[in-house]
Order: structure tokens, then C-alpha cells, then sequence
């Protein structure tokens, strides 16, 4: 019987359709067994995470206080200023406004959206509104003598921009770069160049921890590996005791041991090295960060490359011993290479860890040693400019992601283990 | 294996040697001590090279295991130190004099005590002291909040993640990559844009500033730790087995009951501890979505560390070490069980 021949049953249904029949139902079945947490994961994890996303670039606070206005605003052309006849359903719209108290569509968020963008035109909005009522035809010479500043054309650019429901600005504000008065993208003012420089200080520090890291785990999980299993049992307690302890009590630990007072400083000074009144402060700044974060994701490059090192026998280097290369030699071409796959994990994933960090620097990080993660908390909790926060946020997400990407086609995330 | 080989009484003679440089170079005996103790540590952890070492060799071998040494050193010492400190009397984060010469009047239990004392309406009262604690002492109630939340979270999430990791240890089982990576992603996303974005959806349908928002909070991050330990016991399960039980005539439920359940224990057990040790060290969620009502002891630290400084924090910190070593040991059973019963014997 030639291979191509289809196997039947006795009553004539190829045994390939049976079989596809039942690993149907199998598969069927398997899915089925992660739909509740896929369900439940969608409603509690990725639907938040899709809202903030959205959040980022929508912009309704336009259309939602003058709505009539922000379709009427789109016939102009941006030429000098807007025909009357805008003029004259911005001020009916703004008189509707001001009686409305709901949160998103009063003339103060109005206000607060345009400020973002013309920095001092709060107050412009507001008495405006107040005194919108009494204004009469021709409105556009009635609005510009209550206040000059209406007859800046930038004015009515950014609210010709802002009248669209979805913006890029929140993600120009992100990137430093924001709308100039003709409506181009130039960068912002010096002042409030911050998030780029953020952005840079937050990879450098996470690169520069992810090294650190690097080199403290290599000894470590190598002495791990060749000691025989009741020696690194016992040693292992050492990387996993910290592990296991919470987060916030060796923030703790290291405040009480790094700061001008603490265990360090008075060791210096007991000992010789410092006198009592030249102290160094290595906590609240960028090295507290840094010593603290290292300690904090050490665990998490030590174990990958731990298990990594487990299942290579010794009996390779001492083969390239043997056949006459120096000891940094084979450890360079021998061992190092067949180290990579755990090296390359726990490097992905230190970096994407020390990348969002947040209670740390928020703790011990001072000024100079705060990271993107407090910028974005900042505006989420504090300066409550919410889009902005939520743009800052995507990028920080998109650029895990696709090291998260890059981790499993890589490694696989199902290689993780712990402890 | 002789303590004292030639080597080693070489090298304790090149420690004295470096110890009285230093010692005239710096005028003081303290840290040529110090040296000597600190660098003794490595000397005792070396072990016997082949007898072609040379003298280099020695060196370099030392000089890796004092580097390991010190690496060990730095990973343990956070974790220790806040323990003694935890007992100093006086309200400061280092030793004092007292303390460094054993002074048993520098040594105080006071922080302890404020942690249960700290916020009591009348801590020296006997009527109904321990209702009064129960009730308002403020680490007792965060205590209470924490173990309620985490205990909650870890149920939940130990539920649904073993259902799911069942599914997804099966060979037919379709889109495998795709779900293992969206289940495990909370691990990966940062903690400030799911506590975001989660403040903003919870807010909308009610549930910020609830228990249940937290603990749905928490459920979810919970989640990739049972799903890595329960697969990883599962990918050593004979499959074999569950044939044999349907074949004698066992139903689902009953196969999954008495067949797979026990020996996924201990898998499920230690995803469970995962979870309620992650639900037990969160903040970031609880920062965004939580209430004061809903204060857990991290938050409680949290707000400690940047307002109010006090060794009451140590006192937590210590009890707290002290619960991740029991949880770890439990771990480290729990793994050695799941070897056997898996027949893997520990080599």
C-alpha cells in the first residue's frame, strides 16, 4: 500500500478526519480550561491598561464645553482670525458653559486644555465666561474688548487644534516637542524639557544596574553551580532570602544603612576614613538608587543564570584546559558562550524591571535619582494631567513590550522558573 | 581535606603582613582588625587547588572567592542588620555606643510594643485592651487588611490559574504562546501604568477605593506566579496516568480530585504562597486604588519611610523577615516533596 492512501474505517470515514475530530475537541477543550482567567485577566488587566491608552490621545474637553463651536471652527482656515459668525457661537456656546457643572465639560477644564498649550490664557477663559452673557453683536469686537489677548490668532489655532477629538499632542508634550503659535511641532521651551533627559537618565540607570547586576551574579551563580548541592543549598539562602524579603523593608534596610547617620558612614568614621563632619551622603541621590535597586533585581539575574549553569558540564572547560588554553581563554570561548541563554535572561529581564521602577527611586532616589515611573505617578496623582501621564506611559509600555517581544522569541517566557 | 595546608598558613602570613602595613600606614589597630577578619572570611572557603598550582593560581582563586564572599556579604547584610537595629532603644536607624559594647540598657523592645500600642485609644487600659487593639492600632489594622487582601487574592488567583495552567500544559492546546505571554504579561508591565490604568477603570465602575478593586488588583498580579509554578510542576506530570484513571472508569472531576490534584500540590501550594507574598509585598496598586480604610502594612511603611521616620518601621521590617524565612522554608519542603512524588530524586 502506497503511502498517499488514505487509511479508512470500517464504515468508510478516513481515519485522518477522525482523528482531526477528536484533537478538535481536545483543543476545544483546552482553551476552554483558560478561558475564566483569559476573561477575567481582559476585564481586570488589559481593559485598563486599553483605556489609559485611549486616554492618551483623546482630547474631548473641546467638543465637550463648546460643542458647536468645535464643529464651526473647522470651516476656518487659519488666516488671521475666524469669521463672525464663529465668533458669534463661541460666545453663545461659552454662555451655555458656564452654567454647566459637570466634571470634564465646565469652562475650567476648557481653560486648563488651552493653558496646557498657551501657557497663561487660564484667567482669559474664565472672566470671559463670566461676562459672556452681557456681550452683544458684533461679538468679535465685543470679545476682543473685554480682553486683547482674543486677538491672538495662536489662540484660536489651538482651539481649532484642540476642537478634534483625537490628538498627537499629549505625545509631543512626552517627547518635549509641543505646538508652536502657526500651529508647526518645534521643540518645547528649555524649561520644561524634561521628560526626554528623563527617559535617557531612566535607560542609563537601568543599564548601568543591569551591568552591575551582571557582574555581581556571574561569580555568584557560578560558585552556585559547581559547589556540590547541600554547600549551594545552603548558600542559595542568600540570594533567596532577599528575594523573598519585602520590597520595602530592604528599602528600609538601605536607608538605614547608606544615609549620613547610618551604619556606613559611622563604620568610616569609627574606623579612621572620615571625620565626623565630612559624612557622605549616599542616599536621596542617584547612587542610593542604584545600590538599592542592584540589591533589590540581583535575585533576578543570579537565579536565571543559575539554572543556566547547572546543566553545563565541567568536563568542557576541562577539556579546553587540557588542550593547552589558559584559563581566561576557554572561559571566553568555552563557558561564557554556553552561559549566553541565561545571561541574555536575566539581562532582558533585570533591564525591563529596573525600567519601571517606582517605589525605590521614590524612596531613596532624591531628586536626581528619580525615573520615568515617578514622572508618570506624578501627573497621575499630583498635577492630575491625565493625558499627559497616560502618553508617558504608552512609551514606557511600547518599549517593554517589545522587549518583552524580544525576551520570548529569545528565551521563551515558559523557561522562567524560581526558586 | 586538612584545615591548615601549606597554602593556607601562607596566606594567613600575607594577610598579618597587609594588616600591619596598614596598620602603621593608618596609625590605628581597629582597621588592620577589621581587614583581617573581613579578609579571613574567603581564606577558610578555599579550597585545595591541584598540585601543579602555582603561587598565581592561589592568588587568583583567593581573590575570586573573597569577591564571592563579599557579593554574598552584600546580598544578606540589608536583610540582617535591620534586626539588631530593631532592638535599639534609642529612636535612631544606627548602633549606638551602648549597643557596640552590649550594653543591656541600649537594647529595648519599645518599637515592638509600639506596634501594637500605636494608635490605641488607651494603651495602658485593661478593660477591653484587646478590643481596643483589635480595633485601633493602626499596624494591626493594616495587619489585618494586608492578610485579608492577600489571602483573598491568593485563593482566587491560585483558582483560576491552576484551571488555566491545566489547559495550557496540554499538547493540543491552541495559541499556546499567545496566552502563556498575555497571562504572565502583569509581571512584566509596569507597576505604575497597570496601578494607572486601573485606578482610572476601577474608578469608573466603583470599584476604586473597595476592597474588591484591590483585591482584583492583586489577583491579577498574582496571577503569572501560579501559572510559572503550577506548568512547571505539570511539565513533569505522566500524562499517562490520567488515562489510566478514565480508563478504570473515573469521571473528570473524580480523576482531577484524586489523580492530578495530589500531585500538583505541591506546585499549587507554593503558587498560592507566591501569590499571598506578592499580594503581602504590593504597593504600587494599593498606592493608586486603595483607601485609607484599605491600608496595608506596606503602604502603612510606605507613608512611615516619608513622613515620620521611627524605628517602629524596623520593628515591622524584622517581623516581616522573619515571616519570608518561614515562608521560604515551607517553599523549600514543598519543592523537595514535589521532587519525590514526581520521582525526581535530588542528586
Amino acid at each position: 500500500m502506497s503511502s498517499t492512501t488514505e487509511i479508512l474505517e470500517q464504515d468508510g470515514v478516513s481515519l485522518k478526519a477522525r482523528l482531526a475530530k477528536a484533537t478538535a475537541v481536545q483543543k476545544k477543550r483546552a482553551l476552554l480550561l483558560t478561558m475564566p482567567l483569559v476573561i477575567f485577566l481582559i476585564v481586570s488587566f488589559v481593559m485598563p491598561i486599553g483605556q489609559m491608552l485611549w486616554r492618551s490621545v483623546n482630547n474631548p474637553t473641546v467638543s465637550n464645553v463648546v460643542p458647536n463651536f468645535a464643529i464651526a471652527i473647522q470651516q476656518w482656515d487659519g488666516k488671521d482670525l475666524p469669521p463672525e459668525s464663529v465668533f458669534k457661537i463661541f460666545v453663545e456656546d461659552l454662555v451655555i458653559a458656564k452654567k454647566n457643572r459637570e466634571i470634564g465639560k465646565t469652562v475650567g477644564n476648557l481653560a486648563t486644555r488651552i493653558n496646557y498649550d498657551i501657557p497663561g490664557s487660564r484667567s482669559l477663559f474664565t472672566s470671559t465666561a463670566r461676562k459672556a452673557k452681557k456681550l452683544k453683536a458684533p461679538f468679535k469686537k465685543s470679545l476682543i474688548k473685554v480682553n486683547k489677548k482674543w486677538k491672538n490668532p495662536a489662540l484660536w489655532l489651538s482651539l481649532k487644534r484642540n476642537a478634534k477629538d483625537i490628538t498627537p499632542a499629549f505625545y509631543l508634550a512626552a517627547m518635549d516637542l509641543k505646538y508652536n503659535e502657526k500651529g508647526d511641532i518645534v521643540k518645547a521651551d528649555k524649561l520644561y524639557q524634561i521628560y526626554l533627559s528623563n527617559f535617557i537618565k531612566t535607560i542609563n540607570l537601568s543599564a548601568i544596574i543591569t551591568a552591575i547586576c551582571i557582574v555581581l551574579a556571574y561569580p555568584v551563580a557560578y560558585v552556585l553551580s559547581i559547589l556540590p548541592l547541600r554547600q549551594s543549598n545552603l548558600l542559595m539562602i542568600f540570594v533567596l532570602l532577599p528575594f523573598w524579603t519585602s520590597l520595602l523593608v530592604r528599602t528600609t534596610a538601605w536607608i538605614a544603612i547608606l544615609q549620613t547617620e547610618g551604619v556606613i558612614n559611622d563604620i568610616l568614621v569609627f574606623l579612621g576614613f572620615l571625620s565626623d563632619d565630612g559624612r557622605v551622603q549616599m542616599i536621596y541621590n542617584q547612587t542610593g538608587t542604584i545600590v538599592a535597586m542592584v540589591h533589590i533585581l540581583l535575585p533576578f539575574m543570579v537565579l536565571p543564570l543559575y539554572s543556566v549553569m547547572k546543566t553545563i558540564s565541567p568536563t568542557y572547560m576541562k577539556a579546553a584546559l587540557s588542550m593547552g588554553a589558559k584559563k581566561s581563554y576557554a572561559l571566553r570561548k568555552v563557558y561564557l558562550p554556553l552561559t549566553l541563554p541565561g545571561l541574555g535572561a536575566g539581562t532582558l529581564l533585570v533591564f525591563i524591571l529596573a525600567i519601571g521602577y517606582y517605589i525605590t527611586p521614590a524612596l531613596v532616589g532624591g531628586e536626581d535619582g528619580l525615573l520615568i515611573s515617578n514622572l508618570i505617578a506624578y501627573h497621575i496623582q499630583k498635577s492630575l494631567n491625565w493625558s499627559l501621564g497616560a502618553a508617558l506611559g504608552t512609551i514606557l509600555l511600547v518599549t517593554v513590550l517589545i522587549l518583552y517581544w524580544l525576551y520570548n522569541k529569545i528565551i521563551g517566557i515558559d523557561n522562567l522558573k524560581f526558586g | 581535606m586538612a584545615l591548615f595546608n601549606r597554602e593556607k598558613i601562607n596566606g594567613i602570613f600575607a594577610l598579618l603582613a597587609i594588616a600591619v602595613v596598614i596598620y602603621f600606614l593608618l596609625g590605628s589597630i581597629i582597621p588592620a582588625i577589621a581587614f583581617i577578619i573581613l579578609f579571613s572570611i574567603p581564606l577558610y572557603f578555599m579550597k585545595p587547588l591541584p598540585v601543579f598550582a602555582s603561587t598565581i593560581d592561589y592568588i587568583s582563586h583567593y581573590v575570586f572567592v573573597a569577591i564571592c564572599t563579599f557579593i554574598f556579604i552584600f546580598l544578606i547584610t540589608p536583610v540582617l542588620i535591620i534586626i539588631p537595629l530593631s532592638f535599639n532603644a534609642e529612636p535612631y536607624f544606627t548602633f549606638t555606643q551602648g549597643m557596640l559594647s552590649l550594653d543591656p540598657s541600649a537594647f529595648s523592645t519599645r518599637w515592638y510594643e509600639d506596634i501594637v500600642y500605636n494608635g490605641m485609644l488607651d494603651p495602658n487600659g485593661t478593660e477591653k485592651w484587646w478590643n481596643d487593639m483589635w480595633n485601633n492600632a493602626q499596624w494591626i489594622r493594616s495587619a489585618r487588611n494586608s492578610f485579608f487582601i492577600a489571602t483573598m487574592s491568593a485563593v482566587i488567583a491560585t483558582v483560576l490559574g491552576t484551571i488555566a495552567a491545566l489547559g495550557l500544559s496540554r499538547s493540543e492546546m491552541p495559541y499556546k504562546a499567545a496566552i502563556t505571554s498575555l497571562l504572565i504579561s502583569p509581571m512584566i508591565v509596569p507597576l505604575v501604568i497597570t496601578a494607572s490604568g486601573m485606578f482610572f477603570f476601577y474608578s469608573s465602575i466603583n470599584l476604586a477605593k473597595t476592597y474588591t478593586g484591590v483585591i482584583l488588583a492583586h489577583v491579577t498580579l498574582g496571577i503569572p506566579f501560579v501559572i510559572i509554578t503550577v506548568t512547571a510542576t505539570l511539565s513533569g506530570f505522566d500524562t499517562n496516568l490520567i488515562k489510566a484513571s478514565q480508563s478504570l472508569g473515573a469521571h473528570g472531576w473524580i480523576t482531577f480530585r484524586r489523580v492530578i490534584m495530589p500531585l500538583i500540590m505541591p506546585g499549587m501550594i507554593s503558587g498560592a504562597l507566591f501569590a499571598f507574598i506578592t499580594s503581602l509585598d504590593e504597593i504600587v496598586a494599593v498606592i493608586f486604588i486603595a483607601d485609607v480604610e484599605q491600608r496595608t502594612i506596606p503602604r502603612q511603611m510606605f507613608s512611615g519611610i516619608r513622613e515620620q521616620i521611627s524605628p517602629t518601621i524596623l520593628a515591622v521590617a524584622s517581623v516581616l523577615v522573619l515571616i519570608s524565612i518561614i515562608l521560604l522554608t515551607v517553599l523549600e519542603l514543598l519543592r523537595r516533596r514535589s521532587e519525590r512524588l514526581r520521582g525526581i530524586t535530588p542528586g
